[in-house]
């Protein structure tokens, strides 16, 4: 691990009971939600973490506790290093405060993580839909919203399906 | 289940000044259908009169959810989608993904396969460059240069039906190399390439380097200082106009780009003359890789040895038995990955191209996430277009050099 690398996660595992994982040289720190945005100023005042390079997140439905993993991809321009945290999220609508204080470009990526995962951003100054029409009913990327193709009904779960089915009602 | 039919004013209120409220200043829709629009994308103005107020960019007409489809195909299949993010940047696309399956199960590539990879990004950036300059030059009414740059993207199309058989989404590269060696034919075309290109270039810039018309639609228009290039988490020829002189190729070298010797184009002034500046150096530099490439291309093979994750050449199927099984098994089943999450990024002619690929012990990827320039690139048009007109949002967004497929994913 670089040297700079492990400064920074030695600051974050006092400061915040950060976890460290490595994975070919690549690390990501794990980070209890409450801290995220703390933990973002500081790698970005103290240890020239400059850029956010991209957000995002993973569901790991049916799990509950942790459900989600937001994602934080983290990149120092002077240093060419990349560092990225993960902050888990339990149950079906969590929520997490917002970094676009400390990297004004989280704006369109919280919203995109909003509008696939349905994870809200606290005070954030634009929470809209950003790829899915506004209309749009659920999150794409959810592991519990089907792919879309329609199933094939045979005699012996025509009903069971039938039941499900989005058919447009009343 | 539909309740909303209608976005409302309100809801856009955060949006838009007080003004546009009194009446003072007009909403007005630019696109999805605009041709300056360079695909879909829809934009909201607040105009006062023809200056640009605000600009909320409406983005999602050209989503595919590849990002989900992916998911629920094994790695070597999903490869053929990666093909369709960025349509200008194919082969760029296929390298930012294999490069991520092949660090995510550490799989080797062989140095004949990087070279030719190098050689094929850096004619297809030159590709997607061409069509920036000319439908950026064509916005700014230089009917010309649209054709001159669609005749020479022309011959490295070519080359790239050489090698793969498809003019744009080839797919031919994948997890542990190549699909297939080039032909024979391929030296010459690109050496070709490399005879009649540099004369081309010199003649694009005789039409618009110095052009006074040109000059009036560009400088100054707008500027994007270094604190909200780096603050913006802006990538590419934009930050590297705007006197950061970061370049992933360089930075983090990948594919042996570290062998070759290329210089880095950086400007200062951050406006969209220089962001053009910036991308015909580009070109050249692309030019001086591709000839250092070639001259020192390896003979071997094109693809790893590792038949965990590559399967056989078709001519041992008929020899060898434990081929054979290989050959079934990664054809049906694909080959697991560790449950363990790699990023790894590339530098596309548009900036920073991630990939996210997180696997479960399976197959399948369990998330692939397309970290995408256009779209994190996008994000700065509302800040760089206030306070300029109409028309030089057209300028703005081809200077942003935005691919639709590659915003909406």
């Amino acid at each position: 691990m670089n040297e700079h690398i492990q400064a920074a996660s030695e600051a974050l595992k006092d400061r915040f009971a950060a976890q460290v994982m490595e994975f070919r040289d690549q690390t990501s720190l794990l980070i209890p939600p409450e801290h995220i945005l703390a933990a973002c100023r500081l790698l970005r005042d103290e240890f020239d973490f400059n850029m956010l390079r991209g957000q995002t997140a993973v569901d790991y439905w049916p799990e509950q506790e942790p459900r989600f993993h937001m994602i934080y991809l983290l990149y120092s321009l002077p240093r060419h290093l990349r560092l990225s945290l993960r902050a888990p999220l339990n149950g079906n609508n969590p929520s997490i405060p917002t970094v676009e204080s400390i990297y004004p470009n989280a704006n369109w990526h919280e919203r995109e993580v909003f509008d696939m995962f349905g994870i809200r951003f606290e005070d954030h100054t634009d929470l809209r839909r950003i790829i899915n029409p506004f209309d749009w009913v659920g999150h794409p990327l959810r592991k519990d919203y089907p792919l879309g193709y329609e199933e094939v009904q045979f005699s012996f779960n025509y009903d069971e399906i039938d039941r499900r089915k989005p058919y447009a009602r009343e | 289940m539909l309740e909303k039919t209608e976005i409302t004013l309100d809801e856009l209120r955060h949006l838009i000044s007080d003004r546009a409220i009194k009446g003072e200043t007009v909403l007005l829709n630019m696109g999805p259908q605009h041709p300056s629009t360079h695909g879909v994308l829809r934009l909201l103005l607040e105009l006062d009169g023809e200056v640009v107020v605000n600009c909320i960019p409406d983005i999602g007409y050209l989503h595919t959810g590849v990002e989900k489809n992916m998911e629920a195909k094994t790695y070597e299949k999903a490869a053929v989608m990666t093909d369709r993010l960025d349509y200008l940047n194919t082969i760029g696309n296929n390298l930012v993904y294999c490069l991520a399956i092949e660090e995510l199960v550490d799989l080797d590539v062989p140095p004949r396969a990087q070279a030719i990879r190098v050689i094929l990004t850096e004619l297809h950036r030159i590709a997607s460059h061409l069509v920036w300059l000319a439908t950026h030059a064509l916005d700014l009414a230089a009917m010309s240069v649209f054709l001159y740059c669609f005749r020479e993207r022309e011959l490295i199309l070519d080359i790239l039906e050489m090698c793969g058989g498809q003019r744009m989404m080839t797919t031919y590269f994948r997890p542990g190399g190549l699909w297939r060696d080039v032909p024979v034919e391929f030296e010459e075309a690109v050496r070709q390439f490399l005879r009649v290109f540099p004369a081309r270039i010199a003649e694009y810039e005789a039409l618009l380097t110095k052009n006074p018309l040109f000059l009036e639609r560009t400088v100054g228009i707008g500027v994007l200082s270094t604190e909200d290039a780096i603050r913006w988490g802006v990538t590419g020829p934009i930050l590297r106009a705007s006197s950061v002189p970061h370049d992933l190729r360089k930075d983090e070298p990948y594919s042996g780009y570290e062998l070759y010797d290329f210089d880095i184009p950086v400007e200062t002034a951050g406006d969209t003359y220089v962001r053009y500046l910036v991308r015909m150096e580009e070109m050249r530099q692309s030019l001086r890789i591709v000839q250092q490439a070639l001259d020192k291309l390896p003979y071997g093979p094109v693809r790893s040895n590792n038949r965990k994750f590559v399967p056989p050449p078709r001519s041992e199927l008929g020899t060898s038995m434990e081929a054979v099984i290989h050959h079934f098994k990664l054809w049906t089943e694909g080959f697991p990955a560790p449950k363990e999450k790699v990023y790894v990024a590339v530098e596309s002619p548009r900036g920073e191209l991630g990939v996210y690929l997180e696997g479960d012990g399976g197959p399948k990827p369990y998330r692939v996430y397309w970290r995408t320039p256009s779209f994190a690139n996008l994000q700065i048009l509302p800040l760089i277009s206030k306070g300029h007109l109409v028309a030089d949002l057209v300028a703005l967004i081809g200077t942003v050099d935005i691919v639709l497929g590659d915003v909406d994913r």
